[in-house]
């Protein structure tokens, strides 16, 4: 039963657009669906290596704008030469944005990494504030504070398949759908395989991982470029699916959006971005009829306070505990705890 | 102290190694070897320097002065993942095992260094990746039985009564398939039958060429063990023999009766 749920999700995720018409509605899944592949990059580091990150918005930020100038075009000038580049079409654009945030979260790692916990919080808040300053006063590339307007919606086929332009909201969704797929099965294999391992081991002793051969600055390393990459990702999925983008996307509120989502939902299980995702993805939609938006923040925080109280490993492992146990009382069946995964 | 040594080459050798830390001297000067096979224990009343002195071997301290070198290589600046990768493997007197970790994905764990995984093959689950996992999980299963507590597969690492620890911990230093194994301690806090139990599966490591430095206070158990004893004592190395000759050598019983308290 446990194993074919992300599959009965799947099939239930895929039949949304087919029940739900309302344009709104559809638009606050797509976009809680691009913060849920944010959150789920984040959970590779935060869960499973221990190591938060609360500057990934700039991974997140750096693909969106790659994204976007890459299919914009733009023409610079830069050490006397005069740098332009013609517009490419949005999917290389979105390649390269997955790309050069992997790098970055290399850089990073790279840096980073030899001074951890408390250490690597500070860099990486640090390095999102430069990315920031970046985007907002190099004006010449990114137009500062005035946006980036008119980016393109993600092209898609081949000369011998005719090309589909995803403009429509529930296009976006299945978009957005099958790269949460694909993010959620390239996660699920990395922590169960024996590069999973080595970073769950360094996140519960790193001195006796060590002691085995486990290498710290490499499989941190490791999981920084894939959790860089899949926020840079969704970056770039966001870019091209709002078609704007301004330096307001590095604000720290997206990346404690992401972290909320993380937390709430379970931090190092599979299923926890997921559910926490879901939870402060739609929020906003139920509480606005109620409450302005400022009200909404407050409102989120107490509402995460009250879940690490009640249940301080998030949603996802209660679920878990509490199925176990209903299933080990109705039958004495053997006991499956693993790595601290779920397979939600 | 001169010894008799045995023929074969020595694996291990620490020479001229010091340890300050600040002002204080945990090691001052020590030298000793290990052989082929041997098993050497290493002795000494409590602050004596006997974990400073693991705790350079395997790299996780450095050395003020002198080096040490295992099977012909240098360990000098060597950080501790890759002294275990030349096969020189430590257990620890506390943290032993990941608590919060199943017992048997604990020596999946150990079995770190055994696996060629490719993070390609991995991510695209080819069919050469899922037999190499089925393999490496054969292999836990080996030394879940070699140490006894295949039973307990299952449990998590932190629920284990305390001697099955202590065996844990021993697996996944074996998992991570040593040349020579380096034990802190392993019997301290572990009953009568714990220890019977504990020395069997040395037996059986020795019985398989496993070359062993052990660290111990039960002295009952180091004499009926041990080919080799080396005593430390206030950062120096006191004496270096056979157990029966340890057990009559003047400094050695100054050093542990002396003060009118037995350590042991």
């Amino acid at each position: 039963m446990k194993r074919y749920l992300p599959y009965l999700a799947l099939v239930f995720f895929a039949s949304v657009p087919l029940w739900l018409h309302d344009q709104y509605y559809l638009h606050t899944l797509v976009v809680a669906g691009i913060f849920m592949l944010a959150a789920m990059s984040l959970n590779l580091l935060l869960g499973y290596t221990g190591q938060l990150s609360l500057g990934h918005v700039a991974f997140f930020g750096i693909g969106a704008y790659v994204s976007a100038l890459t299919s914009l075009g733009f023409s610079i000038s830069l050490f006397g030469y005069q740098i332009t580049h013609e517009p490419w079409p949005p999917v290389v654009g979105m390649v390269l944005g997955t790309v050069i945030a992997g790098l970055c979260g290399y850089l990073i790692g790279k840096l980073a990494f030899r001074v951890r916990g408390a250490y690597f919080v500070i860099v990486t808040v640090s390095f999102a504030e430069v990315v920031r300053l970046v985007a907002l006063n190099w004006v010449e590339l990114t137009n500062g504070p005035l946006a980036l307007p008119g980016i393109p919606p993600l092209t898609l086929g081949f000369e011998w398949t005719g090309y589909v332009t995803l403009w429509g909201k529930s296009q976006n969704y299945y978009l957005v759908l099958v790269f949460l797929a694909l993010a959620y099965l390239v996660i699920k294999r990395l922590v169960h395989s024996p590069f999973g391992r080595a970073m769950i081991a360094l996140r519960e002793n790193e001195t006796l991982a060590v002691s085995v051969g486990i290498s710290v600055t490499k499989y941190l390393v490791l999981a920084a470029v894939f959790s860089g990459a899949l926020a840079g990702l969704a970056g770039s999925l966001y870019a091209h699916y709002i078609q704007i983008i301004d330096p307001m996307v590095f604000m720290f509120l997206n990346t404690v959006t992401m972290v909320i989502m993380v937390v709430t939902g379970g931090k190092g299980t599979l299923a926890g971005p997921v559910v926490g995702g879901l939870i402060f993805g739609i929020a906003p939609v139920i509480l606005r009829n109620y409450v302005g938006p400022e009200v909404q923040w407050i409102l989120y925080g107490l509402l995460m306070i009250a879940i690490v109280f009640v249940l301080p490993d998030g949603i996802v492992p209660a679920i878990e505990r509490w199925f176990n146990r209903a299933s080990s009382a109705a039958q004495k069946s053997e006991p499956s705890l693993a790595l601290q995964t779920g397979k939600g | 102290m001169s010894v008799q040594i045995k023929t074969s080459d020595p694996i291990l050798t620490v020479e001229h190694v010091a340890v300050h830390f600040g002002g204080l001297v945990a090691i001052s000067d020590m030298n000793f070897e290990v052989h082929e096979g041997e098993l050497v224990s290493l002795i000494g009343p409590n602050g004596a320097g006997k974990t400073t002195a693991f705790n350079v071997i395997t790299g996780f301290q450095r050395p003020t002065k002198g080096h040490v070198t295992f099977r012909g290589t240098s360990l000098n600046g060597l950080k501790p993942h890759q002294v275990t990768a030349l096969g020189l493997v430590r257990t620890f007197q506390r943290t032993s095992v990941f608590d919060k970790i199943s017992v048997f994905e604990n020596v999946l764990i150990g079995l770190h260094r055994r696996t060629a995984a490719s993070l390609f093959g991995t991510l695209l689950s080819l069919p050469k990746e899922r037999r190499a996992e089925e393999a490496l999980r054969e292999e836990a299963w080996e030394i879940l039985r070699l140490v006894g507590i295949e039973h307990e597969a299952d449990e998590l690492g932190g629920s284990l009564p305390y001697g099955d620890q202590r065996l844990l911990g021993v697996a996944l230093a074996l998992a991570a398939s040593p040349h020579a194994l380096l034990l802190d301690e392993p019997v301290s806090g572990m009953n009568a039958s714990e220890t019977a139990r504990f020395i069997e599966l040395l037996d059986k490591l020795r019985a398989k060429g496993t070359t062993i430095l052990l660290v111990e206070h039960d002295m009952p158990m180091v004499m009926g063990i041990s080919d080799r004893v080396v005593v430390l004592n206030y950062g120096r190395i006191i004496a270096n023999g056979p157990p029966s000759a340890i057990q009559s050598d003047p400094e050695v019983i100054k050093a542990y009766l002396g003060g009118g308290i037995k350590h042991a």
